[in-house]
């Protein structure tokens, strides 16, 4: 049998939508909150809260290493995670492009189910639309997140203090390329898979190893060289870091040298800034070390009196150079 | 040997930036030709390493850059016509022409997509046989085989809706322009890397022969350039200019055969216009007679308004090294990669972009 497609009438509110709803997207992500599927999920929650949402129009949607339902469950949760909170529920909310085929969207929701699993949330609502041809590029997701942040938590962007250590999870750009590689017009095989994860249980164990972790982001967009700077200037300090400490894979240098890209600025979605302070920094990479996600971590540099609100970079060669924020450059939507 | 590490090796450039030092006893002015090149140096922070009597100008090699207004404006001409698509190069797509760019132009819904290769831009013309697809040929000698190989096949492969606008240019005939310019009293010439893999080293024979300005071609790594600027202070300093290749894994005198076949199957010299320097005669690649039926000039015809420069822009002196982006009053003022004046800011090989991108401290 042919493999059946989405049509226009799967998301009209027809028996067609129900069938859509009941038979492929409840069944692996269901729980007794989504079961119910009345017009918002009720349930009950106390402490300080974290809320974020995120649109993920990623092309293609499936790329080595993950599709756009991981990156979507992953990209929420690591949002959440940044802020210090334990993720718990999520919102789903599909936009579908006429023609889909219904088997690319039972692959997307079993990885939405995967990464949902492993990072320990639920989907609680959810919504499906579908579109005309051309008013979307096969799948659009949204999700929203809610979390809880655990007491004596202060994580922001504006709190790293002079003498702080930078520490980075692990190797950069492998995302970014990974995606490209499989861009249209691009097409060449490098042996880079994206390093897209949930990354909440690292989070939680690096907190236990310390309180005293300042600022926490993700380098999605803009990579690590925009996230250092946006630190810089919202605490007012200095960054400095080094070249030869920033682990880069091989197969991410060598499409970087083609493509004519830095590292520095291209995407991750598996992989952690933190700024710490300077006592503690050991303890937390000797933590993140044993997590899997964070086995390559390394602390890169640290954070300065001088340059306020500059990032500088110790070259290979012992130059020091300004790391900028990415500038407006022709790039695929990666995320 | 993974032919990257190795030619960052901080031990290694520190013994050359050592030996540098102890050969350079007076004034030193080199010029990396390359936009290439540029990008390097800025980005490993190698002027900081040098002694202060080793002064490294920039020059006029990013294709991009180099491009006239005037060619800009025929390429966006040529985007307006009914059922014409134009393929090329991403870093075109933001230079600014006389008027518009092509992002402008494609926001305005004229049909431009951006390609990695002519062999993109062939597969577009056999996806749309009822359109003309024409292929925007900037570059110097490192792309003119691609190009050339691409006639060849629309030809052989009866493509008959593939166009190219032949915008190549030649590194050596601008060379010998700048030095008859006699703006910039040169020592020495880093001599680009790519072009040098097609032409070899030997048509840069007459640059120490009838100028005196010692040559090297080198390759792209931090060492490599260390190494050129050592052989070229070693020459300047001994008072022998010649040519010599210190990108030997890339380069050999002779160059490629292959590719300078092609390029004389399908090109002949011919005048061409090169932005902040005018029209310099016999430095540019034009389609043979024989093969002019692929040629975008003839086969369409296009009115042009008349050209005009953006006002304060010194892109044209930058690439002919006598200013640096420094000296620019738009420089990240007016003139930013978001908003860019000139070209040199646009693409990723321009000075502009790359003193930008790459502030020293």
């Amino acid at each position: 049998m042919k493999d059946e497609t989405i049509l226009l009438a799967h998301g009209s509110g027809s028996r067609l939508s129900h069938d859509l709803i009941e038979k492929n997207l409840l069944p692996p992500l269901t729980n007794p909150l989504l079961a119910k599927l009345d017009d918002s999920a009720v349930f009950d929650l106390s402490g300080l809260l974290a809320f974020t949402t995120d649109s993920y129009v990623v092309s293609p949607i499936f790329f080595p290493g993950g599709d756009i339902g991981k990156l979507a469950v992953c990209g929420t949760v690591n949002d959440l995670s940044m802020s210090g909170a334990t993720p718990l529920y999520l919102s789903l909310s599909f936009i579908i492009e006429e023609g889909l085929t219904l088997g690319e969207l039972r692959n997307v929701v079993g990885s939405i189910k995967d990464a949902a699993k492993e990072a320990g949330v639920k989907i609680i609502t959810g919504d499906t639309k579908v579109v005309n041809r051309g008013s979307a590029d096969k799948l659009f997701i949204n999700t929203s997140g809610i979390g809880v942040i655990p007491t004596g938590v202060d994580i922001s962007g504006a709190n790293a203090k002079v003498g702080d250590k930078i520490i980075l999870s692990g190797s950069i750009g492998d995302h970014g390329i990974a995606v490209m590689s499989q861009r249209e017009g691009l097409k060449f095989s490098v042996p880079v898979q994206s390093d897209c994860a949930p990354l909440n249980k690292l989070v939680s164990e690096m907190l236990e190893a310390s309180r005293h972790i300042h600022c926490l982001r993700d380098p999605t967009r803009g990579g690590l060289a925009t996230t250092l700077n946006e630190f810089a200037q919202q605490s007012g300090v200095g960054i400095r870091m080094e070249e030869e400490k920033i682990p880069v894979h091989d197969g991410v240098r060598a499409a970087c040298e083609l493509l004519g890209f830095d590292p520095l600025y291209v995407a991750n979605e598996g992989k952690l800034i933190a700024i710490a302070a300077p006592n503690d920094a050991g303890k937390i990479l000797a933590k993140m070390k044993r997590n899997k996600y964070g086995t390559e971590a390394a602390i890169i540099g640290d954070v300065t009196a001088e340059y306020k609100g500059k990032v500088i970079l110790k070259t290979r060669l012992g130059a020091s150079r300004i790391v900028d924020m990415l500038s407006g450059e022709l790039l695929p939507r990666i995320c | 040997m993974k032919y990257i590490d190795e030619f960052r090796d901080v031990e290694l450039a520190k013994k050359v930036v050592g030996r540098i030092e102890q050969l350079s006893t007076r004034p030193t002015r080199l010029m990396e030709f390359c936009g290439g090149h540029t990008v390097s140096i800025m980005r490993s922070g190698l002027r900081q390493l040098l002694p202060p009597t080793v002064e490294m100008l920039s020059g006029p090699g990013c294709p991009v850059c180099v491009t006239a207004n005037a060619d800009i404006d025929k390429a966006i001409a040529l985007a307006g016509l009914p059922d014409v698509i134009v393929t090329t190069f991403g870093d075109m797509m933001k230079v600014p022409g006389s008027y518009a760019s092509l992002q402008q132009a494609r926001a305005a819904e004229a049909d431009i997509r951006i390609v990695y290769s002519t062999q993109d831009a062939l597969q577009i013309a056999k996806d749309n046989p009822s359109q003309s697809v024409i292929f925007i040929g900037i570059g110097f000698e490192t792309t003119a085989p691609t190009i050339a190989a691409s006639i060849l096949q629309a030809e052989s492969e009866k493509i008959k809706n593939y166009y190219v606008l032949c915008l190549s240019k030649l590194c050596p005939p601008i060379m010998k322009a700048l030095l008859d310019l006699g703006e910039l009293k040169l020592d020495g010439i880093i001599c680009p890397g790519h072009v040098s893999v097609i032409i070899g080293s030997r048509p840069y024979a007459f640059i120490p022969r009838d100028y005196g300005v010692a040559c090297v071609v080198s390759g792209f790594e931090p060492l490599d350039i260390l190494m050129s600027v050592e052989m070229l202070v070693k020459q300047i300093e001994t008072g022998k200019p010649k040519v010599e290749i210190a990108y030997r894994r890339g380069v050999n005198p002779q160059g490629n055969k292959i590719a300078l076949e092609l390029m004389d199957r399908v090109f002949e010299i011919g005048s061409a216009d090169w932005r902040g320097i005018g029209v310099v005669p016999a430095s540019g690649l034009k389609i043979k007679k024989q093969f002019e039926r692929f040629d975008a000039e003839k086969a369409f015809a296009i009115t042009l308004e008349p050209v005009r420069e953006a006002k304060g822009c010194i892109c044209g002196a930058i690439l002919r090294g006598v200013k640096t982006p420094l000296d620019c009053k738009l420089f990240r003022k007016a003139c930013t990669p978001e908003h860019p004046v000139g070209p040199c800011m646009v693409s990723s090989e321009g000075s502009c972009a790359a003193y930008n991108q790459y502030e020293s401290v």
